[in-house]
């Protein structure tokens, strides 16, 4: 995987976003990597810049309030943040194409799950309305929710919540998208459904070939589906890594932190761990490393000077002064 | 077939109104003091001819049979017969509601016509010169009374530029005006909940979904956004239709039109109790009949509703 070239690649990606005289730089130069038939999770808090990220590489972010200073997003020979509107808009949902986290707000409520498919299909691969109804139908199988097309008269309110998710992921998968990006779509669903979609974008993963950037604030949910992982805080990248490597070798505090608080059988009655205070205010970012106020490790280095993202073993990039230290918990 | 019981259920709905409002205006009247009778006939009738009128109401009968007689009359929609012509108060009805009706559903097309691309556009383009000019109309449209542009419309397109006839209903053109006049000030209420609906509309998340499928604008906006925004002004257009239904009085009245609003403002003043029952039953059968179509329009257009 790592010899061949990125399917998508982001480099050095900035964002601000200006509420009148406040600058907030929700993205501080982010450089990701994604290759076919890979899930990249993406993992941070509320606020560190996962969804930024995603609405980026879609070339759907307001603009105002919001702005790209500075970075590439790379795709098929194209830098995405160049090219013009009406170009994007053929990348969009046909070769980019995203799932979001409530199903039941990003179904249009007035239209049945078949039109919300067959409309891509007509758009973008100019099919008629009958073969669009026909692989609406093949979709709609493929995604577990019955061949007999049911599901292509409903509207999404006649639909449960695990059902409209399936719903979204047919519209994503529609035009057969080389690159998938799934915005937490399993956080508004229960745990046992969670289970049931994350299977399902592993399984269309190996039978479409597609590369995933997979966004959640719950690292135990990256560790039941991706293949790499990136770390994000305060809108940049601290750690990256293969998945295993991250789960057994985590070099930064912050990974370390968030892998103990992932609630674990084995470790059962004892005190779950949990990283004092919160993400900083993008308007309002910490100076050195934005993580220092939090950290257990931090020393005078830490305030002053930003580490940079580096490899610290192959394939295996962190940005920490301290990284691979450990502390006494 | 959900499609079939939601008709049904909504048409019992329309029933129970219409029976709860003819309840009402029959009890009102009887609650109201003074005895018709004695005020049709006159402080100093003699009895004789008090008891006479009494008779002709039907007041004379115990209230339990009077009761059955007025539902049963309005199963049958005979109001019977008025205390002044006494030619039957359904007939009249039905002679003026044409003109009513032409004239309601011209004004509430004038307001739709105007209203809801204007809407539509000030949402879409908030502050451009189109939300603005928006703005000023509905302001302008709330704030003029409706007569006092039929009065200016009259003296200018029919007295200065004689280019409508200033009185009458006989050919179309003696609708241009009063219709105008009338779809004013609807058009100004439906424009601002159009503007309303379609702001909020373009807020949802279902929009970032159209627009990360790659669809264009146009349809992002106008397919799927808008279809959304219809359903509040469907509701509205229904009930300002209702309203335009009971007839519009005041513009009758400018524009000389014999239309319902005249016909139950002369009942009114004539103290006609059959005029004025017949006439509240029936607006308010209009009213529900309209509502109920606006109901199972709106429930095509977002089936969600049936569910309820």
């Amino acid at each position: 995987m790592e010899a061949t070239t990125p399917l998508l690649q982001v480099e050095n990606l900035g964002v601000c976003f200006t509420h009148g005289a406040m600058e907030a730089h929700a993205l501080r130069g982010i450089d990701l990597s994604f290759y076919k038939e890979e899930i990249h999770g993406l993992v941070g808090e509320s606020g560190s810049g996962k969804t930024v990220t995603s609405t980026c590489i879609m070339g759907l972010l307001p603009s105002p309030p919001g702005k790209i200073v500075s970075g590439r997003i790379l795709f098929d020979g194209k830098d995405l943040l160049a090219i013009p509107e009406t170009e994007m808009r053929k990348v969009r949902g046909r070769q980019i194409a995203m799932v979001f986290q409530e199903p039941g707000k990003y179904l249009n409520p007035a239209f049945k799950i078949g039109e919300q498919i067959t409309e891509m299909l007509i758009l973008h691969l100019g099919m008629t309305k009958a073969q669009a109804k026909e692989r609406a139908r093949e979709l709609l199988g493929l995604v577990g929710l019955g061949k007999d097309g049911r599901v292509l008269d409903s509207y999404p309110h006649e639909l449960s919540g695990g059902m409209k998710q399936r719903a979204m992921i047919a519209i994503a998968i529609s035009c057969n998208p080389v690159f998938l990006i799934a915005d937490e779509p399993t956080t508004a669903l229960d745990v046992t459904l969670q289970l049931q979609i994350l299977k399902l974008i592993k399984k269309l993963r190996d039978m479409l070939g597609m590369g995933i950037l997979f966004i959640s604030h719950d690292l135990g949910v990256v560790n039941e589906v991706a293949d790499r992982v990136s770390v994000i805080y305060a809108g940049r990248i601290v750690e990256s890594t293969a998945k295993s490597q991250l789960f057994t070798n985590p070099l930064h505090p912050y990974t370390r932190l968030l892998i103990m608080s992932i609630p674990d059988a084995r470790k059962r009655g004892k005190r779950l761990a949990s990283i004092p205070g919160r993400v900083p205010d993008a308007d309002n970012t910490p100076t050195g490393c934005a993580f220092h106020p939090r950290c257990p490790l931090a020393v005078q280095r830490c305030r002053v000077e930003n580490p940079s993202l580096v490899e610290y073993e192959i394939g295996h990039a962190v940005a920490c002064h301290r990284a691979g230290e450990t502390w006494n918990i | 077939m959900d499609l079939f019981w939601f008709f049904l259920r909504r048409f019992g709905r329309l029933l129970l109104t219409v029976f709860i409002i003819s309840t009402l205006v029959f009890f009102v009247i009887r609650i109201i003091p003074g005895d018709p009778a004695m005020i049709i006939a006159g402080m100093d009738a003699p009895p004789e001819d008090i008891q006479a009128i009494r008779v002709k109401l039907g007041t004379d009968k115990p209230i339990t049979v009077q009761y059955l007689e007025w539902l049963s009359s309005i199963v049958r929609l005979d109001f019977g017969n008025t205390m002044i012509s006494g030619e039957p108060v359904t007939k009249l009805i039905l002679e003026r509601f044409p003109l009513t009706l032409i004239l309601a559903l011209l004004g509430i097309s004038i307001g739709i016509v105007i209203a809801v691309p204007l809407g539509v556009l000030s949402a879409v383009k908030r502050w451009s010169f189109w939300d603005y000019f928006g703005l000023v109309f509905s302001q302008l449209g709330m704030a003029i009374p409706s007569f006092w542009l039929g009065i200016i419309l009259l003296l200018i397109f029919a007295v200065k530029f004689p280019i409508f006839p200033l009185f009458g209903s006989e050919t179309p053109a003696h609708f241009v005006l009063p219709a105008i006049s009338l779809g004013f000030a609807r058009a100004a209420v439906i424009l601002r909940l159009a503007r309303a609906s379609m702001v909020e509309e373009l807020s949802k998340e279902y929009v970032i979904t159209a627009r990360a499928k790659g669809l264009t604008e146009n349809m992002v906006k106008y397919k799927h956004a808008l279809k959304n925004a219809l359903l509040p002004i469907i509701t509205i257009t229904g009930i300002e239709l209702g309203y335009m239904l009971g007839g519009a009085i005041i513009i009758e009245q400018v524009f000389s039109l014999p239309g319902l609003g005249r016909l139950f403002l002369y009942g009114i003043y004539q103290r006609d109790f059959p005029l004025i029952q017949g006439g509240v039953v029936f607006v308010a059968i209009i009213f529900s009949l309209i509502n109920f179509v606006a109901d199972i329009l709106y429930s095509i257009v977002n089936p969600k509703i049936r569910f309820e």
